[in-house]
């Protein structure tokens, strides 16, 4: 990137700064023996062009909005428009998250992320005996369409986009939005939002899988190909790393996982038939917004050049859209910490920060409180805060991509992709994504990673301010936490009960039968069966049931 | 004593879980419980499951809980796990894959860790399987660690050996290498849906021709354990070998040999713990200094001690 | 005797699927020496009761992010009683409210472990704890 003579230049006046240094060391040594990343990339002592003098501007970094997308996915970023700032909230029943959605739309959120309970998330209804203890807990429970209908009550589908957490069901709930949107009065093609969707990192990070992988991977192939034609403003899928970098593994580990678990939906999607050129623009990610601010920044650009990369090279896609990696984040709850709470304001701000940095489409930013209990609506419009102050008043946003062509970011940036490549590799040579969640390699290299970082808190290698340095005596909490009653289970069973008196069962039956039909021949696509069972409010068990008996259940596979 | 073992004997699993602790970490009181539980053991059909890891031994062993509970069988499983050889301390893991089973009454699953023993098994696994014969199992399953050369030893406790083998590993080899085809009363093929299954079985096969065999020849069977496909058919060739011991003088020699190992095994380490006691004690510094400095070597001291402790017991 | 190894359910309860916590506490304990059963995650009361009596475990670790640890601290204690196993150490770790730890003590668990515990905190706790339960126990 720099010309022969400057180079030159800039290797003499290393010289006389490395005798300035060494002078400065010999009086004091520096605070450590080596520097590194939290995710333990070497750092320099200082970054000069020198570290970056095999990088071609145009080649590798690029334009905003121009290939291979180091610096942004659109040519103005946020000088057009702010990302969408998006709260991931639901709890209790549908009543109560439809009032916290309309309170975070009033107070300028301006898209609904939502949380379901874990019965929902591995398909049992309220009633299930798995499900005791659980309604409500973690998010909203939602038992069949009747749920879903109080859920969006007064929000207009058309105004909002909505990203709904949910995996191995995806097609049920997605089935349920549909449904509601048509209640509406508005057609599936003016929907837009996000599914998550992605199987293959709650095999080896979040836990909520119901399905075997092959099985699973046909829903989400059926999924993509249903969506391209109807719901073609749908994001089908939010490949995510976030929760592979929450189970504990490094950045590095978060974007060669996540990118490795996108490369397996890609392959199965064009061996299902689909144009990567068309299901590709509908591809989403989602990252982790983690401590290390420069280590961060770095992280979401590599990944951006990753990806453009693969699709093209790997792929041969030619479409700019299906290029571009455009992702949602979350800061990491990882690092709240319950010690001192107020502290976790402050590191948010810094994690936000850094994915604004970084080009992020979407944000959310954690509560203070989330060590503790699920937010209240106090902590929740805290961190909301955090991210209009950031936006408004930090002036990050008014030039594009301010960070680029820092000597220390750029080289960081592709440590970052040297590392993540390495990952992929391997692999690769294993034959593919399945097979190393099979073999149990990623989620060992998430263990070790995970178990390395836990060490290093406990030796003070790592700093967690207010909980292994700077502690306060006598720390009196005075925060108040937010409860979900244990009656929640109860009156979602009762309302169950009564939904399931006043339908028609012998039209639920039979669509059971109809998706039935459809697991079992690979040639249906199994989205218009589960839209037709939806509607006439078969419950997210029975319609999961029928598919539990149909593909049978994961059981994970641990290698400690 | 006597109270612990006999409710054990009746099928408290309190107490069958509490002596094979105190077996397993060679309590006082082992040789004692050892001779209460000896008359009632020799009626169940002790299974040994064996294959690398990653073959689907649990997830096999899983399924055949079930097949055998339907033939009405009382099922005791015993899951061998690596401990760590620097701090002692294992995860055991294998019985995630059977935890399904964990609260059914006719099903007594228990984990073991290798502690320092270098075969595939624990120091215990023989006495543990026997203590679960006596309390009442009609089959017990041994799941093996599963690593190569060591596997042999399953030979030793097991009524009938199932070895597992899987395409695509690229170990199986390893696994004839190690002698276990020898040893193996019935194979495996498991992940059957997979590619190239179909030359895993031919090698077998092969391989098979070459071994010599009795009046046994080992079925080479094939299964998908994640879908109970294959399951019915090993079930049968296990109980078919089963029984095939019990009308065979194969069994019988078998059996024949499994008895005088054990007293071999007994003597050995009695007699290792008389000459360690008697060595301890006569482990003088002084004696020390004079092999330091040659003045004896220790041909003459192991002989000396040796000598001890004969004539003292 | 020879060997008294400490042996040590690892459970999660429900169907909370971040097992973060429960691994690195497995491994911790496992590298202080015990003999750790993990049991994965989705597991009922009953199927860790029974676990941890077949395995004649000295205690049950149980790590709870869902907010359910009101019901499965309870459950888990009362099917001990049950089974006339209360001799077994239950404690437990996660996403837990300093409010609600009282209460949880009170009915039976050994301890509970907050965010941000070192892990050998809780090893050292644990052997002391087992060594008092075997202490009073005449076997």
């Amino acid at each position: 990137m720099f010309g022969k003579k400057e180079l030159q230049e800039i290797q003499e006046l290393k010289r006389s700064y490395e005798i300035a240094v060494e002078k400065v060391l010999l009086k004091n040594p520096e605070r450590k023996k080596e520097f590194t990343t939290v995710g333990g990339i070497p750092l320099n002592r200082v970054y000069s062009p020198e570290d970056i003098q095999d990088q071609n501007y145009g080649s590798d970094i690029g334009y905003p909005g121009d290939y291979p997308y180091t610096r942004g996915v659109q040519p103005n970023m946020y000088r057009g428009r702010f990302w969408t700032m998006r709260m991931y909230a639901g709890f209790s029943t549908a009543e109560e998250s439809n009032k916290r959605y309309r309170y975070l739309l009033a107070q300028g959120g301006s898209g609904l992320s939502v949380a379901f309970d874990l019965p929902t998330q591995i398909g049992y209804d309220s009633d299930h005996p798995m499900a005791q203890g659980e309604c409500g807990k973690v998010g909203v429970a939602i038992d069949s369409l009747a749920d879903m209908e109080t859920l969006f009550d007064q929000i207009p589908l058309d105004k909002v986009s909505t990203s709904m957490t949910i995996n191995a069901p995806a097609a049920v709930l997605l089935a349920m939005y549909i449904c509601v949107g048509e209640k509406q009065g508005i057609s599936m093609d003016r929907l837009s939002g996000t599914i998550q969707n992605d199987i293959l990192k709650e095999y080896i990070a979040r836990g909520t899988y119901i399905f075997p992988p092959k099985p699973s991977m046909r829903l989400i192939t059926d999924i993509f190909g249903f969506c391209s034609e109807n719901v073609p403003k749908w994001n089908t899928i939010s490949i995510s790393g976030y929760h592979i970098r929450e189970a504990g593994s490094t950045a590095a580990q978060e974007v060669a996982f996540t990118l490795a678990d996108a490369i397996a939906y890609v392959e199965a999607a064009i061996k299902a038939g689909l144009d990567p050129n068309v299901f590709g623009k509908r591809l989403s990610f989602f990252f982790n917004a983690h401590n290390g601010f420069l280590e961060e920044i770095a992280k979401f650009r590599a990944a951006r050049r990753m990806w453009a990369q693969i699709m093209k090279t790997r792929f041969g896609v030619t479409d700019a859209k299906a290029q571009m990696l455009r992702f949602h984040t979350q800061t990491a709850g990882c690092t709240l910490t319950a010690q001192q709470p107020e502290n976790n304001i402050v590191r948010v701000a810094l994690q936000a920060l850094s994915a604004v940095l970084g080009g992020t489409q979407s944000l959310h930013t954690n509560s203070m409180d989330e060590a503790l209990a699920l937010p209240t609506e106090k902590s929740v419009g805290i961190a909301l805060k955090t991210q209009q102050i950031i936006a408004h008043e930090s002036g990050v946003t008014d030039t594009v991509d301010p960070i680029a062509g820092s000597y220390a970011i750029e080289a960081l940036t592709n440590d970052i992709q040297t590392m993540a490549e390495e990952y992929i590799r391997k692999i690769d040579d294993m034959d593919g994504m399945l097979v190393a969640i099979e073999k149990g390699y990623v989620q060992k290299q998430i263990q070790d990673a995970a178990y390395e970082y836990q060490k290093a808190i406990e030796n003070e290698d790592l700093i967690v301010v207010g909980v292994n340095k700077f502690r306060m005596k006598e720390e009196r909490r005075d925060l108040q936490l937010l409860k979900v009653d244990e009656s929640v289970g109860r009156m979602q069973i009762s309302k169950l009960k009564k939904m399931k008196e006043t339908r028609d069962n012998i039209a639920v039956q039979n669509a059971l039968e109809e998706v039935r039909t459809a697991a079992r021949d690979e040639s249906l696509n199994m989205m218009p069966r589960i839209i037709d069972a939806v509607k006439c409010y078969a419950t997210e068990g029975e319609i999961c049931g029928v598919l539990r008996e149909e593909f049978g259940e994961y059981t994970e596979n641990i290698v400690l | 004593m006597q109270g612990l073992v006999q409710k054990a004997l009746g099928g408290h699993i309190r107490s069958i879980a509490r002596i094979i602790t105190m077996v397993e970490s060679e309590s006082p009181y082992t040789e004692e419980i050892m001779k209460l539980i000896y008359p009632h053991t020799g009626n169940a059909h002790i299974i040994g499951i064996t294959g690398s890891p990653g073959a689907g031994k649990s997830t096999l062993t899983d399924k055949l809980i079930d097949n055998f509970k339907q033939q009405g069988k009382n099922v005791g499983v015993i899951a061998v796990d690596p401990s760590s050889p620097f701090t002692g301390g294992a995860i055991l893991a294998d019985r995630i894959r059977m935890q399904r089973h964990s609260v059914d009454p006719n099903v007594y699953i228990r984990s073991m860790g290798t502690r320092g023993s270098l075969g595939g098994l624990a120091k215990s696994t023989y006495e543990a399987a026997m203590i679960l014969d006596a309390c009442g199992k009609d089959v017990i399953f041994i799941e093996t660690v599963g690593v190569g050369q060591s596997e042999i030893d399953i030979v030793k406790i097991a009524d009938s050996v199932c070895l597992i083998l899987v395409p695509g590993m690229g170990d199986d080899i390893q696994i004839m290498k190690a002698g276990i085809m020898e040893i193996a009363d019935v194979f495996v093929v498991n992940k059957a849906d997979r590619d190239g299954f179909e030359r895993v079985v031919a090698e077998v096969r092969i391989m098979l021709d070459l071994v010599k065999h009795g009046n046994w020849t080992p079925p080479v069977l094939t299964t998908v354990a994640e879908k109970a496909k294959g399951l019915p058919e090993l079930t049968q060739s296990l109980m078919d070998h089963g029984k095939f011991l019990s009308e065979s003088r194969e069994g019988l020699d078998k059996k024949l040999k499994r008895i005088t190992i054990e007293v071999e095994e007994i003597l050995q380490r009695e007699i290792a713990r008389f000459t360690e006691r008697t060595w301890k004690e006569n482990c003088t510094p002084e004696l020390l200094d004079s092999l330091l400095a040659k003045k004896t070597d220790p041909y003459t001291v192991a002989g000396k001690i040796l000598e001890m402790v004969f004539v003292n017991n | 005797m020879a060997e008294d190894k400490i042996r040590v359910v690892v459970a999660k309860p429900g169907l909370d699927g971040h097992d973060r916590g429960a691994k690195v506490i497995a491994r911790a304990l496992r590298d202080s020496g015990m003999e750790v059963i993990y049991t994965g995650l989705r597991q009922t009361p009953e199927q860790i009761v029974e676990t941890a009596i077949q395995e004649d475990a000295d205690a049950i670790g149980i790590s709870i992010l869902s907010g359910a640890h009101e019901y499965y601290f309870s459950k888990v204690i009362d099917l001990l009683k049950e089974k006339e196993a209360s001799d077994i150490i239950v404690f437990g770790g996660g996403v837990i409210p300093e409010d609600d730890v009282p209460h949880l003590l009170e009915i039976g668990a050994g301890a509970i472990f907050g965010p941000g515990t070192p892990t050998t905190s809780c090893s050292e706790w644990l052997k002391n704890a087992v060594k008092e339960k075997r202490a009073m126990e005449t076997r």
